[in-house]
């Protein structure tokens, strides 16, 4: 318990001093990657819940995403005209602990109403498998996109940041995210993952992934654990859903489409499958690296940005960690595989990368 | 007349409109299906080929006018070149980017997929390929705007045309996948690839030849799409036409060709009853998006492998 404490005060300390840093000495478009990088770290951690640990592939994250920003999103704007109305001075603004309790039910908020979407979609997964069970996700998440777009009170396809209430100022989305809160959520998510992944719920999430037959044989309630993985995922990529609308401050339902769905998948497998740090790791890569191109290849930086996904899948078919955490062992191992590099590059054109790639299955 | 009458012709204009727009679905439902048959895998970049189909007979038809050449000879010109182009580019795509990952975990290809499909949009959007500026394809056929009269009912020629042209293509591969021994093959290798390859069944043959005939498939469509459907073309259309035609091959049952077919064009012919007949239960036109994917929803809950797929029965 005292250890555990420690490590939760030396993590909030060490987070509001690089929040202080970072507000005060970094440009306004490095916070925005930098926080973009967070939210994405947070979406793709939680993503492996399902698609790594629990080996169900869904493709509808940003669907949870979106309907978090937007749960959270109406709270703080229509809250600021009933429940919260005494929070706010009267020229919009919010002292920051008020804010930050504010925040942090908007995240509740987001999480919990994404959780329940969460149970609707993880439903079909009882049912469907494989490809099916990717396709229902995929078509979940454009149902949202396409009822986002058609709510009114909620912007419609315009996006959504400012509400205009009869006889009162415009009231806009208040900007309560900072890198505080992203990167404290993101540790969060991270934490929560990598106990699970110890604990004996990780070891049935697990057995489903291997073997659904075998682990429901075995006494595991596969169902429970797959509605979990899915109620979990969801929640986290509502509270990130929730963070984003706070930082931006203006949300359109394109926003949350299919295509950022696809992109939280390609982090996961690129990172690795299962790896909770290779995961955190592919959502950095993936949203710095475009940002990186835009300065030395400008209009080609997004044929660049295929080009080295294709390249990188093509070297690493297992993604950049496999099932392995970062560590120190894992640093070793790789070193090797560098030096017998050219070796297995000779393999290449036959078809597989490594002559023991068939036997590892 | 009767009001009975006109809002029986009405429903028909709709089924033609359901059923042209489902053909071009069915046609690149064909070639995610066929693929998924084969190498079980994804083809994300299938709809892009679908768009590059489609700016190949732009352009080719374009040149073609510049030439004076006789409509129909251009039309002619221009749906080999978008049908071939598409094949050998389907064949170049296989070979560098799904080959040398066929043997590993079963995500990577669709990754490398993406990327693919990724490779292909940001490469037809810069300035000296296609353009970022959506482009109007300009009547190819002479058929163009014309009506035909039947029987009171007046339908465009051209949707007519684009179901006409869509029979023939399936009756085409129905032929090759049924009655030669290379569909044979093919139909062995999505089987079981290891005991087809026993067989003496070159492999890697027949998996370039499915992505041939796919990708040639998707090309046509891109052909009709740019030809006979007055829509415009942009380097990002291949996005949400594969992404309906992917539901369409996964409701028939993915890896299963009449059912990709079959869903197509109930795909079509839903989106087309939504457009026309949702407002009378309060279903405003805006939702025909969705409606695909509740279709979609609602029958794999019923039918968890598609329309016309087969259960797999798991062995333990």
């Amino acid at each position: 318990m005292l250890r555990r404490s420690i490590f939760a005060i030396v993590l909030i300390g060490v987070l509001l001093g690089l929040n202080y840093l970072v507000s005060t000495q970094i440009d306004s478009y490095y916070i925005s990657v930098i926080l973009h990088a967070g939210i994405f770290v947070i979406l793709a951690v939680s993503l492996n819940l399902v698609n790594g640990f629990t080996g169900q592939f869904s493709l509808g994250q940003a669907g949870f995403y979106g309907i978090g920003a937007y749960a959270a999103a109406a709270l703080t704007t229509y809250g600021q005209i009933t429940v919260f109305r005494h929070w706010f001075n009267a020229d919009g603004s919010i002292s920051w602990w008020l804010g930050s309790v504010l925040l942090v039910l908007a995240m509740l908020l987001g999480g919990i109403v994404a959780a329940v979407a969460g149970i609707l979609v993880g439903l079909p997964s009882l049912k469907l498998k494989g490809d099916y069970l990717a396709i229902v996700t995929l078509g979940l998440n454009q149902i949202i996109v396409v009822v986002l777009n058609n709510i009114d009170k909620l912007g419609g396809p315009r996006g959504f940041s400012t509400i205009y209430p009869p006889n009162l100022d415009p009231i806009t989305i208040p900007p309560l995210s900072s890198f505080f809160w992203v990167y404290l959520m993101a540790a969060i998510v991270i934490i929560v993952s990598i106990n699970i992944r110890y604990s004996v719920h990780g070891l049935a999430f697990m057995a489903i992934r291997e073997d659904e037959v075998a682990a429901e044989a075995m006494g595991i309630p596969t169902t429970k654990y797959k509605i979990t993985a899915f109620v979990l995922s969801a929640f986290f990529a509502g509270v990130a859903g929730a963070l984003f609308a706070h930082t931006e401050c203006l949300i359109t339902p394109n926003e949350f489409n299919f295509v950022i769905s696809i992109n939280i998948v390609v982090m996961v497998v690129l990172g690795g499958m299962g790896s909770v740090s290779g995961t955190a790791i592919g959502a950095v890569l993936l949203t710095v690296l475009p940002e990186v191109l835009r300065g030395s290849f400008a209009d080609y930086r997004l044929v660049v940005y295929a080009a080295l996904l294709i390249i990188l899948m093509l070297v690493r078919p297992r993604g950049i960690f496999g099932h392995e955490e970062l560590s120190f062992e894992w640093l070793r191992g790789q070193l090797k595989g560098i030096q017998t590099l050219p070796a297995r590059l000779r393999h290449l054109g036959a078809g597989r990368l490594s002559p023991s790639e068939d036997k590892l299955k | 007349m009767p009001d009975s009458h006109q809002a029986m012709l009405t429903f028909l204009q709709q089924v033609v409109n359901g059923l042209s727009l489902g053909s071009i679905y069915a046609l690149i439902a064909l070639g995610y299906t066929m693929v998924y048959g084969v190498l079980r895998l994804i083809n994300f970049a299938h709809g892009d080929v679908f768009m590059v189909g489609s700016y190949i007979a732009f352009y080719v038809a374009g040149a073609m006018f510049n030439a004076h050449v006789d409509n129909w000879y251009a039309g002619a010109a221009a749906f080999a070149a978008a049908t071939i182009g598409c094949g050998i580019m389907g064949v170049i795509i296989e070979c560098l980017a799904y080959k040398p990952v066929r043997n590993a975990p079963k995500l990577t290809p669709l990754i490398t997929a993406i990327g693919v499909s990724l490779l292909i949009e940001n490469v037809a959007v810069l300035k000296g390929v296609f353009g970022p500026d959506p482009q109007f394809c300009k009547p190819i056929l002479p058929s163009d705007g014309k009506l035909v009269h039947f029987y009171g009912i007046s339908e465009p020629v051209d949707s007519l045309l684009l179901i006409a042209f869509t029979v023939v293509l399936l009756f085409i591969l129905w032929f090759i996948v049924t009655r030669t021994k290379v569909g044979k093959a093919m139909r062995a290798v999505s089987q079981d690839k290891d005991a087809a390859s026993l067989m003496g069944i070159n492999i890697n043959n027949i998996i370039s030849f499915t992505f041939f005939l796919g990708s040639a498939l998707a090309g046509s469509a891109g052909f009709l799409f740019a030809a006979l459907t007055h829509v415009q073309i942009n380097a990002y259309l291949g996005i949400p036409l594969g992404l309906k035609a992917f539901t369409a091959a996964v409701l028939g049952g993915i890896g299963n060709i009449p059912g990709a077919a079959l869903g197509g064009l109930i795909m079509g012919l839903a989106e087309a009853m939504v457009e026309g007949y949702g407002s009378l239960i309060h279903i405003p036109p805006s939702y025909s998006d969705a409606v695909s994917f509740v279709v979609l929803i609602v029958i794999l809950l019923v039918r968890p492998s598609g329309l016309l797929g087969k259960a797999g029965v798991e062995k333990v």
